[in-house]
C-alpha cells in the first residue's frame, strides 16, 4: 500500500433534473487501498461510482486520475477506463458461453490468445466453475452468475476495481469466496478497490478506509477502525450503531 | 375447400411454369425489400434503441405510425413519386418490380427499426454500462447489443417478411399485376377473386401460405441459434 491519492474528487456535484443526488467537496481514494462506501439507500453512493468509472459525467466539478484530469481525447480516455471497472448490483452476464463472458475484456484489449486462455482458465479454477465453462452465462444460478460477473472484472487485473454491492443476495459461502479473492487481488496486484455495500461488518472486514455518505453528501471519511468505533460527526455514530432511521 | 387443396396440389406437383415465374417474383421483391430494410434498419434501430427515450420519443412516435402505414397509403406515395410527373419520374420505374421493392420497402422499414428499437432498448443501458466497464471501444459494444438483441432483430425480421409477403395494395398500385412482369402472389389472388375462381384464388392462397411457413420456420431456427426446439 502506498498513501498517494489514485482518485481525487474536487467540488463534485450531480444533478437529475432540479434534484442534487451528490455532492463532494473534497475527497480522495488512497491508491492500493480498500475503500468502503457506507450508508443509507439513495445516499448517491452508487452515482458516485457510476462517476467515478466515467458511466455518467458530473453535473459539476472534476475527478483526477493518478493526478491527471480526464483526458479529451477518445483513445486517451478508452486507455483510462482500461485500468478500472466496475462490479454492478444487477450484472449483466452476455448471452454466450461462461469462458467467453470471462475473456470478453482480454478481447477487447487484444490480448495474445495464449494469455487470455491462462488467465480466463485460472479465474475459472479459482471461482469454481471450470466444469461449467462451455455452459451458457444464462443458465447459472445467482450465485454463481455474481461470481461469473466478479471474475470477470478479476481477470482483467485492473489498478482500480469498484464494486456495487458485490455481495448483496448471497449466501454466506460465497460471500466468503468473494471477499478472499478480493482481499487476494489487492494484496497481489496492489489493486484499489471501492466498494459500496450496506454490510457494515463487511466494510469492516475489508476496508481499509471507510467513506459515509449521506443524503448525497460526504459526511465524514477515515480509517475503517475509526470510523467505526470514534466517528465525528453524529450521523456517522447514529448510522454505524444502527440507530439511524432513514 | 377440398377443391381448393386438391388445386394447390396440382399446380404444384408438376409445378406449373407460369407459376414457377409468380413464386420466384414473389420471393425477389419480398426478398430483396427486408433485405434492404433490415440493412438500413438495423443499425436504425439500434441506433435509436440505445438513445435516451426522452431524446426520441418523437422520432419513436413517428416510426411506431408508420409501422401501421395502410399499404395502399404508402404505394400511393411511392406511385406519385415514380409517376411521370413525379420526382422519380424520369427513372421510368414504374409498374417495374423495382417499384414494387421500394413500396415494400416503405411498408417493412419503419417494422424493422421500430421492433429492433424495442429489442435493443430492453437489453438496456445496463447492458451498455456493463461492455463500457469491460473496456469495450464504441464498435464492439454495438456489435455486441446487436449480437446480445439478435432474438429481438430477427423477430423484426420475421415481423417485416409476413408485412411484405402478404401485402397487396401497395404493390399492385406500383406494379400494375401486368402478367409475367409484376404479377406476384397476392396480386395473381386478387386477380382469380375478381375472374370469380375462388377455388384457384384459395389454392394460389395455400402455396403463398406454405412458402411463408417455409421461410418463418427457416428464420425461426435461425433465431432459435440453430435449434429446432
Amino acid at each position: 500500500m502506498t498513501n498517494s491519492s489514485i482518485i481525487r474528487i474536487s467540488n463534485l456535484s450531480k444533478k437529475y433534473g432540479s434534484k442534487e443526488v451528490l455532492r463532494v467537496t473534497e475527497a480522495a481514494v488512497r491508491r492500493g487501498y480498500i475503500t468502503g462506501i457506507i450508508g443509507p439507500s439513495g445516499a448517491g453512493k452508487s452515482t458516485l461510482l457510476r462517476i467515478l468509472n466515467m458511466l455518467e459525467p458530473p453535473s459539476k466539478g472534476e475527478v483526477f486520475y493518478y493526478g491527471r484530469k480526464v483526458p479529451a481525447a477518445k483513445a486517451d480516455v478508452l486507455a483510462l477506463r482500461r485500468k478500472m471497472t466496475m462490479v454492478f448490483q444487477k450484472s449483466v452476464l452476455l448471452e454466450m458461453s461462461v469462458y467467453d463472458n470471462l475473456a470478453y475484456g482480454l478481447r477487447a484489449r487484444k490480448l495474445p490468445r495464449a494469455e487470455i486462455e491462462k488467465r480466463v482458465n485460472t479465474i475459472l479454477e479459482t471461482i469454481g466453475l471450470s466444469g461449467q465453462s462451455k455452459q451458457r452465462a444464462n443458465t447459472l444460478s445467482g450465485g454463481e452468475a455474481q461470481r461469473l460477473a466478479f471474475a470477470r472484472a478479476v481477470v482483467l487485473q485492473p489498478e482500480i476495481l469498484f464494486l456495487d454491492e458485490p455481495t448483496a443476495n448471497l449466501d454466506p459461502a460465497n460471500v466468503e469466496l468473494l471477499e478472499r479473492l478480493l482481499v487476494q487481488l489487492n494484496k497481489d496486484c496492489g489493486t484499489t478497490v471501492l466498494v459500496v455495500t450496506h454490510n457494515l461488518f463487511q466494510a469492516q472486514r475489508l476496508a481499509h478506509e471507510t467513506i459515509f455518505f449521506y443524503q448525497g453528501e460526504l459526511v465524514e471519511a477515515g480509517a475503517t477502525e475509526q470510523i467505526f468505533t470514534a466517528p465525528r460527526c453524529q450521523q456517522t455514530d447514529a448510522f454505524v450503531r444502527g440507530r439511524m432511521i432513514y | 375447400m377440398i377443391e381448393a387443396v386438391r388445386q394447390a396440389f396440382s399446380l404444384l406437383f408438376p409445378l406449373d411454369s407460369s407459376l414457377t415465374h409468380i413464386i420466384l417474383l414473389t420471393l425477389y421483391v419480398s426478398g430483396s425489400a427486408v433485405a434492404l430494410a433490415a440493412l438500413i434498419g438495423v443499425p436504425a434501430g439500434t441506433w435509436l434503441g440505445l438513445q435516451a427515450a426522452v431524446k426520441v420519443r418523437w422520432l419513436q412516435r413517428i416510426i411506431y405510425t408508420l409501422m401501421g402505414l395502410p399499404p395502399v397509403v404508402g404505394g400511393l406515395f411511392v406511385y406519385m413519386l415514380l409517376s411521370r410527373r413525379g420526382i422519380l419520374g424520369p427513372l421510368e420505374l414504374l409498374f417495374t418490380p423495382t417499384a414494387m421493392i421500394i413500396a415494400q420497402l416503405l411498408l417493412t422499414l419503419p417494422i424493422v427499426m421500430g421492433l429492433t428499437s424495442v429489442a435493443v432498448r430492453t437489453k438496456g443501458k445496463e447492458a451498455v454500462d456493463t461492455l463500457l466497464s469491460l473496456g469495450a471501444e464504441q464498435r464492439l459494444i454495438l456489435w455486441t447489443i446487436v449480437k446480445e438483441s439478435r432474438y429481438g432483430i430477427l423477430g423484426a425480421i420475421i415481423a417485416g417478411f409476413g408485412r411484405a409477403v402478404a401485402e397487396v395494395g401497395a404493390v399492385i398500385m406500383v406494379g400494375g399485376n401486368i402478367e409475367g412482369q409484376t404479377r406476384v402472389m397476392t396480386t395473381a389472388i386478387v386477380l382469380e377473386v375478381r375472374k370469380g375462381e375462388f377455388a384457384f384464388a384459395m389454392a394460389l392462397g395455400i402455396i403463398l401460405l406454405l412458402i411463408s411457413f417455409a421461410i418463418n420456420a427457416g428464420l425461426y431456427r435461425l433465431q432459435a441459434g440453430g435449434r429446432d426446439d
